[in-house]
């Protein structure tokens, strides 16, 4: 053996023992599992769902790699990779209470994020409180978990839906948009139900001559909303407000569309903006519309959002719309608390107490904005949020947003400890907009 | 004019429910068979339509071809899945109790729902083209669609259709008789397995033009089956299961219900439809348009 190929022999030896070395601190390094629970499946699945579940992977994939702007930058949640386990929300609250326990217990996930539908979220929040495991409700919108008990690890990190109907009802206000008169169209269960108390309190308060007219709640999924053109048309009104979302809404839009129902009327759509690019000319120019925060279309220009944008549509295909941001939002909220957590515990992966006490109370900048954990405890997140008027662009093919408006956080959301719709009814006591 | 525009909406909501309802009672009238993946073929209609009109449209033929393709889309659906569920799949399952089926055919629409998904995505499917051929006109102070009225004028064809071939047709006389008796029928020397095959067939057809009729009016996706089966199932069991005439009135019914629920209390629209549902099964247990029959032993 030549002196050559002896020391290529040894200094290949010495290369694999610091590989092995390497990739043993790696392993007790280990990762962070964490569940991510959206809907993948049934009619949420399109319009809220699926662009969550894009969202994730797309964000997670960038945490992998240390490829987010600061201060997200550390790779994965503190070195630590974090290993995803994507569940279907679909199948009703009773099976998401069961694959909770089977994520905390089976899988063993250190953290879970998800859950869009209200329903959902008022049944599995029990559930992490009783096996004293961190959660993160990212999207679902009922004021109610955080106004009606004390939780202690089951955080939202996205404003509820007294936000989206206050900041419309301001909107209307600030733009002198005339609505002597108003219909209304919700759909017939909690979220359609709650946002329909909240316009109607907010406009009591704000435009107290305003006067509603035909109040309509088709079934969740109704498909056919021939005979609610007519009720409408039948009581015509300035603006006719609506907090569908998604299927309906769409269809809705194209039903009356095709009677001429929306010539005289103004739409007002509290959740509207991901039914824009498949709608595009079908949305009657002028429309006021909100997206439960300062998303997409509606959102602001600043660079965290750039690269959000860049890196969900690079991957996708498509543009991002509000439940992208709510899930992202909410895993950087976690990223920055197992960060802190584990500065805090000398860098050992946190437990669901640690977590929870790094969440609480804190705040951190998200594309769409400043999240805040200011009420129910520091367990509620405030944001701001913006409404705007639709604009077609034939030559991009787009729905543009103008017009649009923000309203700071402590404009449209209740202060601390005061249910929302006794803080609309109260006239917004404490609310600062400027 | 608030029972005229109560009239006009009952009877278009009727025409679209009557249209996916005939199928479903016309597959049991034959087979016994209460198909609840019946709502998947109507989604699977609405895809296959939105899919062949996106072919209309790429080839820059005239908007009326929308339609054309639509029915086309319907009759494909019907031609490939009718014969294949029946023969490979029901077929097997036959002369077992009823509920076994039913939880066959549920099965299938679970496996219907995945396998849409896994050919169209969960992204929306938009079919505008057929609505806008047909503008809007006026009716006293109500503006209604033209589409609409197409809709009342295909469930009418497809009623009358449907009425036609089974009651002055040899083909249809074959059927009925398999309907009342199929072991005779078979010793008559009747095909009872190809008689089966077909009127699944018409049956999936029925669902497949009901979904891409409606195409138009919604955005396609993921989700589409569910309530249109639900509803359906209360216009048969209101008409009679298996009653072509009772699914007619059915549907008019659960329209009226529905219409005026809408107009004049609209936060019982959907109780409103199980309250009629309930009421004519309380006085007619077998439906409006079926006899109580007197029990074989």
């Amino acid at each position: 053996m030549t002196t050559a190929v002896w020391a290529l022999r040894a200094l290949t030896t010495v290369a694999a023992a610091v590989a092995l070395l390497a990739a043993g601190s790696a392993a007790a390094q280990g990762s962070f599992k964490l569940g991510v629970v959206t809907f993948l499946s049934g009619p949420a699945a399109e319009s809220f769902g699926v662009p969550a579940a894009n969202a994730a992977k797309t964000i997670i994939e960038q945490f992998n790699k240390g490829g987010a702007p600061a201060p997200y930058n550390k790779t994965g949640f503190g070195g630590m990779k974090v290993e995803m386990v994507l569940i279907d929300e679909n199948g009703g609250a009773t099976k998401q209470v069961q694959e909770l326990r089977n994520l905390y217990q089976r899988e063993n996930v250190d953290a879970v994020v998800g859950y869009i539908g209200s329903g959902d979220c008022l049944a599995v929040a029990p559930v992490a409180e009783e096996l004293k495991k961190f959660l993160v409700l990212f999207d679902c919108g009922t004021p109610r978990i955080f106004e009606e008990s004390s939780l202690k690890y089951v955080f939202r990190t996205a404003s509820h839906a007294a936000m989206d109907n206050v900041s419309l009802a301001r909107y209307l206000k600030m733009r002198n948009i005339k609505a002597d008169t108003f219909n209304l169209i919700n759909q017939d269960y909690a979220w359609g139900q709650d946002s329909k108390a909240d316009f109607l309190a907010a406009m009591a308060q704000l435009m107290p001559n305003a006067k509603p007219g035909a109040d309509l709640l088709p079934k969740f999924g109704a498909g056919q909303y021939g005979t609610e053109v007519s009720a409408l048309a039948s009581r015509p009104a300035d603006i006719t407000y609506s907090s569908l979302w998604g299927g309906d809404l769409q269809a809705f839009i194209l039903q009356a569309g095709a009677r001429g129902a929306l010539k005289d009327t103004l739409l007002v759509l509290s959740a509207a903006d991901h039914v824009l690019p498949g709608l595009q000319d079908k949305v009657p120019d002028g429309t006021v519309l909100g997206a439960r925060g300062a998303y997409g279309i509606l959102s602001a220009k600043n660079p965290l959002n750039d690269w959000f944008q860049k890196a969900y549509a690079d991957a996708s295909g498509v543009p991002p719309v509000q439940a992208s941001y709510r899930v992202t939002q909410a895993l950087m909220g976690v990223k920055l608390a197992v960060e802190r957590a584990m500065a805090k515990n000398g860098g050992k992966k946190p437990s669901s107490e640690e977590l929870a006490d790094a969440l609480r109370g804190s705040s951190w900048d998200t594309p769409g904005g400043l999240i805040q954990m200011a009420l129910g405890g520091g367990q509620q997140a405030i944001q701001s949020t913006a409404i705007g008027r639709t604009r077609y662009d034939a030559a991009s093919k787009r729905v543009l947003a103008v017009d649009v408006q923000t309203f700071n956080a402590e404009c449209v959301n209740p202060p601390a400890n005061v249910k929302s719709l006794d803080w609309i009814r109260a006239g917004f006591p404490g609310a600062k907009c400027n | 004019m608030l029972a005229l525009t109560i009239a006009v909406d009952a009877l278009t909501y009727a025409s679209w429910l009557f249209i996916v309802s005939l199928g479903l009672t016309l597959v049991f009238g034959v087979l016994k068979i209460l198909n609840i993946a019946h709502g998947s073929i109507y989604a699977l209609g609405a895809y296959a339509a939105a899919s062949a009109v996106a072919v209309v449209t790429s080839w820059q033929l005239a908007p009326v071809f929308s339609l054309v393709a639509m029915l086309l889309a319907a009759a494909g659906v019907a031609a490939v899945v009718g014969p294949l569920l029946e023969r490979t799949l029901l077929a097997r399952f036959y002369g077992h109790d009823e509920v076994l089926l039913l939880l066959v055919t549920y099965a299938l629409f679970l496996v219907l729902e995945d396998v849409s998904k896994l050919v169209w995505g969960v992204n929306p499917y938009f079919v505008t083209a057929p609505l806008q051929l047909f503008g809007s006109f006026k009716l006293g102070t109500m503006r209604l669609s033209g589409y609409d009225m197409l809709l009342v004028v295909l469930a009418v064809v497809c009623g009358l259709g449907t009425w036609f071939t089974l009651n002055r047709t040899v083909a249809g006389k074959v059927v009925l008789a398999v309907i009342h008796n199929p072991e005779m029928s078979a010793s008559m020397g009747v095909n009872v397995q190809r008689v089966y095959t077909a009127a699944f067939t018409a049956g999936v057809f029925l669902a497949a033009l009901g979904g891409a009729f409606t195409a138009p009016l919604i955005s396609v996706q993921p989700g589409l089956s569910v309530s249109v089966i639900v509803v359906s199932f209360a216009v048969v069991i209101i008409g009679g299961l298996g009653s072509i005439p009772g699914a007619a009135i059915g549907a008019l019914v659960v329209g009226l219900a529905r219409a005026a629920s809408v107009h004049l209390m609209p936060e019982i629209e959907l109780f409103s439809i199980y309250l009629v549902m309930a009421a004519v099964l309380v006085f007619r247990p077998e439906g409006l348009f079926q006899s109580v029959k007197a029990r074989l032993i």
